[in-house]
């Protein structure tokens, strides 16, 4: 599968390692490239800056051949816009979405944006363990 | 009319201002409170501080009574998704999305924002204006909530309907020439045995995506 990965922070970088080594073709996308470090040194894929929130920058980073785009920037409403795009514009099949706020994450859920929360994710993590 | 404004920057003080001495009620959100501060001594209380893409934010500004929801903060991701949460859990009916990237005017319709703004294509438009040809196509306004547009048509001398009655020419389907300005400015409601003259302008409704069309059937020679 080929999939790329808008911002390379820890989660991005974690990701991009561990779907290579399931064998899938990774490709990450960041406007700043000090993320990169993140990376593995084994890493093969593409490093690519850019903005996933920009049709070029996505239509660069190859997203026309892309089976899934995964957003994982710092920010929500980056991410939110990012994966809209690829879903809409370029009709990826699969376009993942974090979105830290809970209530936004749900919204965007109902509008159809496969979307996650990290926030409830850890809330419940944390309430399993008491 | 109530007015919700997102983005107390230079556009949303100047709107908020405006829209006030209409005689409207405006809130103003942002996240900055010193900014509202300063806003609210010259405007009064006008001024929510929070994050206008929570929705705790929304309902206290209460949103669900907007008449007209309007997004001008610098970032265009920010304003698409305060405005489609307006839309979608707020049922607001008509929001206003600022942009400064001129390729998501497409996107935001598509993706439910009634409106799109941007002083980068208004500058853009009026450069072209001050540097192309005359235009042979003038968008005068594009209908609310449809796909229609109505356009301003100058019939080149060189083009083929000239001297040919209305109903002898064929336009692209859904078109229509609901008015005739004569060279002379003479305004004429046309029928279909009115002919036309080179330098006439026509008023025509049509569908945004017949413009090609159109150039085609009134100006092509």
């Amino acid at each position: 599968m080929k999939v790329l990965i808008m911002g390379c922070g820890r989660v991005g970088a974690h990701l991009a390692s561990l779907l290579e080594t399931a064998g899938h073709e990774v490709t990450v996308l960041d406007v700043d490239p000090s993320g990169f470090g993140k990376l593995p040194l084994t890493f093969r894929g593409n490093a690519l800056l850019g903005d996933g929130t920009d049709g070029d920058s996505l239509r660069r980073a190859g997203i026309e051949e892309m089976d899934a785009f995964i957003a994982l920037t710092e920010c929500d409403n980056i991410n939110i816009m990012a994966a809209q795009i690829a879903k809409s514009v370029f009709n990826v099949r699969k376009a993942v979405c974090r979105v830290y706020d809970p209530t936004r994450e749900e919204l965007y859920r109902e509008l159809g944006l496969d979307t996650f929360c990290p926030t409830a994710l850890m809330a419940e993590s944390v309430m399993k363990r008491l | 009319m109530y007015i919700v404004i997102v983005g107390a920057g230079n556009v949303g003080y100047h709107l908020a201002k405006a829209v006030l001495s209409k005689g409207h009620e405006v809130l103003l959100i942002d996240t900055d409170a010193a900014i509202l501060g300063r806003i609210e001594d010259e405007l009064g209380s006008i001024g929510l501080e929070g994050d206008a893409c929570e929705a705790n934010t929304l309902e206290e500004a209460g949103t669900a009574r907007a008449d007209l929801f309007v997004a001008v903060t610098e970032q265009d991701a920010d304003n698409l998704v305060a405005c489609q949460i307006a839309k979608h859990r707020f049922k607001v009916p008509r929001t206003v999305a600022r942009i400064t990237d001129l390729k998501n005017e497409p996107l935001f319709k598509k993706l439910g924002v009634d409106v799109t703004v941007s002083s980068t294509i208004l500058i853009l438009q009026y450069i072209e204006s001050q540097t192309s040809k005359p235009q042979f196509l003038t968008r005068l306004a594009v209908l609310k909530g449809s796909d229609r547009e109505i356009v301003d048509v100058r019939i080149p001398p060189t083009s083929a309907v000239v001297g040919k009655k209305i109903r002898d020419i064929s336009l692209p389907q859904n078109s229509l020439i609901i008015l005739l300005i004569r060279r002379d400015e003479r305004i004429q409601l046309p029928t279909s045995t009115t002919a036309l003259e080179a330098g006439d302008r026509v008023v025509v409704v049509g569908d945004r995506s017949s413009e090609a069309g159109l150039h085609q059937a009134l100006a092509g020679s």
